[in-house]
């Protein structure tokens, strides 16, 4: 589904990304892990298109297409979400108004009708109770007055509307409460299937004790420096990142 | 476009009033007093330059440069098919139609109310009322167009609300301009609402294109009764051949509120909004909300002046601007707090949206305080769309011009969520979609 090859990037000329790998196939859920500054939201804002974020180099295959080419909303409608780690509140703009526009711009794209206002507040209905997001969203502006975990508890709601092929979710264990946490964690993984992929960027074992990843990679200065089973995220939580810093120091030196 | 000096208009003008006192000897002395007061005021302050300190920013020199028929016989004829187009959808408003600031009662519905009456200004001299009010509350002295308006006003409305009444359908006062050739129409309006009554009144502007240019200068005083409530909406649209000076003044008495909803649109060239709210009372509560779009080579100035005169008074005010291509917006505030109107709380905001790199604003919210125990606040921005919020919806599918169109309407959320009428809400709406795809 996903090839990213030797992706480098760089944000006011200094280089974040340093020649990234990484194959995702449909059915699969891979966790991304690292330190801080190692470059984990560098690639979610590079594979959605964030304006700021320059590829220097390398390629990135989404489905037979190259990704890079795209404007962010056609990668949208070509099926890549991005969970957003901070979410925006737009005051003014309707929770209702924008995920109806939003579903049908991606459906037009794909020459699909619009949805009729029935349809699409039965979807809603239905997605809600599936993410088991009850939050009232009519009336309201986009994420205007949501705590930190409605917020993201609504992102995990948009990608159960919006049913991408690839969803990025970048950090969206911060800030969650254990509560919280379990009901996210429980609609992703109900919005799991075998045509989908999932990037789980995070700091923590605790989310994926939830939503078993098959595979865990770590990103240090700018490269996946290791990639493992589930059991790898366990390895870290104990041991920290700092021995991959050796080892990986001990490869430049080599 | 042909192009002459500004004191040719001028001396037309002084030309014509020698003409106009012939024809307007059947008036009442003291309708033809105020003319003559008036006029000796225009006389002596002529149009005004940049050089004047409130048409520093708005260059008007190049609309007074153009020629302009003055005759008070106005060529043009109103298509009646025109007539639907006029409408606002789900407005159940009670039509008031103007032409060319003519108040055509064959193509107005009679207000079924009989609290309420609308008649042609001309033909209600004899009303007490007129007398009362006419020139009162908007000064002639200051002001170069009121004084020119005072004295060359040819027509408009006179609308009296009768104390104590609720008059359930909003008014819709349809104002439509239309010529072959170039003119200079100066309506006047009077607008008396009785003691603790309560009105809408929703104002269209429109004009149709053509070649001609039609210089607009209309002057409306609005005197509100005691505890009486009035919403009053204005919206500017229209084609690129109109001008406006549209002036309005209000005067408000004790326990009344007023609330001025504006909302302009790309179309006409040049759009002077002035809105003076005289608060002469105790208790008195006063809102103005502004909503501009200009587009094009627009000029849109929108001038307020919220006079506190008395104390325990509120008046908040809230303009926002989104200022396209190569238009240029201009807001000027004046909050004065005079030295009895102590317990004032004044507010004042300005905010402007830049979509082109060429588009200007000049904004100058200022405040003249003389009493000291009072609240006022006033404030300006003038930003581009947040790049932040753009992403988000790109994000989530949402092309470009969409996910703009998205944050314009949300801009201007905070202006339209505070009218009550919500056919008039979704008809700005509408002229924002509209607006921007021009």
């Amino acid at each position: 589904m996903l090839s990213i090859k030797n992706l480098q990037t760089s944000v006011d000329d200094k280089e974040i990304l340093r020649g990234l790998n990484l194959e995702i196939r449909a059915g699969e859920v891979h966790a991304l892990m690292g330190p801080n500054g190692s470059g984990k939201s560098t690639l979610a804002a590079a594979l959605t298109g964030r304006d700021n974020y320059n590829v220097t180099g390398g390629q990135v295959i989404f489905e037979g297409r190259n990704l890079l080419d795209l404007s962010p909303e056609n990668r949208a409608r070509e099926g890549v979400f991005l969970a957003f780690q901070y979410p925006v509140e737009i005051p003014g703009v309707s929770n209702i108004n924008f995920l109806r526009t939003a579903l049908n711009e991606i459906r037009k794209y794909r020459n699909l009708s619009p949805l009729e206002s029935k349809e699409f507040l039965k979807l809603v209905k239905e997605k809600q109770k599936l993410v088991e997001f009850d939050v009232a969203l009519s009336n309201r502006s986009l994420n205007e007055g949501f705590s930190g975990g409605e917020k993201k508890r609504n992102e995990i709601f948009q990608l159960a509307m919006l049913e991408p092929k690839l969803a990025i979710l970048d950090e969206t264990d911060s800030g969650l409460d254990i509560d919280a946490l379990r009901i996210v964690a429980k609609g992703v993984n109900k919005l799991r299937t075998n045509d989908n992929a999932f990037i789980i960027i995070t700091h923590y074992q605790r989310l994926l004790e939830y939503i078993v990843p098959d595979f865990v990679h770590v990103l240090y200065n700018g490269q996946i420096v290791k990639s493992g089973g589930k059991e790898l995220a366990l390895e870290l939580e104990e041991k920290g990142y700092d021995w991959l810093k050796e080892e990986s120091k001990e490869r430049e030196l080599v | 476009m042909i192009s002459r000096d500004i004191d040719t208009l001028y001396d037309q003008f002084i030309a014509d009033f020698e003409t106009k006192s012939v024809l307007m000897a059947d008036e009442p002395d003291n309708v033809r007093e105020f003319r003559r007061h008036s006029f000796e005021h225009f006389r002596l302050l002529g149009f005004p330059s940049v050089k004047n300190e409130e048409w520093r920013y708005t260059h008007i020199a190049p609309f007074l440069r153009e020629v302009y028929s003055t005759s008070s016989e106005k060529p043009g004829s109103l298509d009646q098919s025109f007539l639907s187009s006029l409408q606002i959808r789900s407005l159940d408003g009670i039509r008031i139609l103007l032409f060319n600031g003519k108040y055509l009662p064959e193509f107005s519905e009679l207000p079924p109310d009989s609290g309420i009456h609308v008649s042609a200004l001309t033909g209600a001299y004899q009303e007490r009322l007129v007398s009362d009010y006419l020139g009162k509350i908007a000064d002639a002295s200051k002001n170069h167009f009121v004084a020119l308006n005072s004295a060359l006003f040819e027509d408009g409305l006179f609308i009296r609300v009768q104390d104590g009444r609720r008059i359930e359908r909003p008014l819709h006062v349809i104002h439509v301009f239309s010529s072959e050739s170039n003119m200079f129409v100066q309506p006047r309006h009077l607008f008396v609402v009785g003691k603790a009554s309560e009105v809408s009144l929703v104002e269209s502007f429109l004009n149709f294109k053509n070649e001609a240019e039609i210089f607009i200068n209309d002057v409306s005083e609005i005197e509100v009764g005691s505890d009486a409530r009035v919403q009053h909406y204005t919206i500017h649209g229209g084609c690129e051949n109109a001008r406006y000076i549209h002036h309005t003044e209000v005067r408000q008495a004790e326990r009344s509120v007023y609330n001025n909803y504006k909302a302009s649109f790309p179309g006409p060239a040049f759009l002077r909004n002035n809105l003076n709210v005289s608060l002469n009372g105790e208790n008195i509560e006063s809102h103005l909300y502004g909503l501009y779009l200009a587009g094009g080579r627009q000029v849109v100035d929108n001038h307020t002046i919220v006079d506190h005169l008395k104390p325990n008074c509120q008046s908040n005010e809230l303009y926002k601007g989104v200022i396209k291509d190569e238009a240029s917006g201009i807001f000027n505030g004046k909050i004065y707090v005079r030295k009895d109107a102590q317990k004032t709380n004044a507010f004042q905001k300005n905010n402007n949206l830049m979509l082109g790199k060429k588009a200007i604003v000049d904004s100058k919210p200022q405040l003249e305080i003389f009493a000291d125990d009072v609240k006022c606040s006033h404030g300006s921005t003038v930003g581009q769309f947040n790049e932040e919020a753009l992403f988000y919806l790109k994000s989530r599918g949402i092309g470009e011009e969409r996910a703009k169109a998205l944050l314009i309407h949300a801009f201007a959320y905070d202006v339209l969520e505070k009218m009550p009428l919500a056919s008039v809400k979704s008809h700005i709406n509408k002229l924002i979609d509209e607006g921007l795809k021009t």
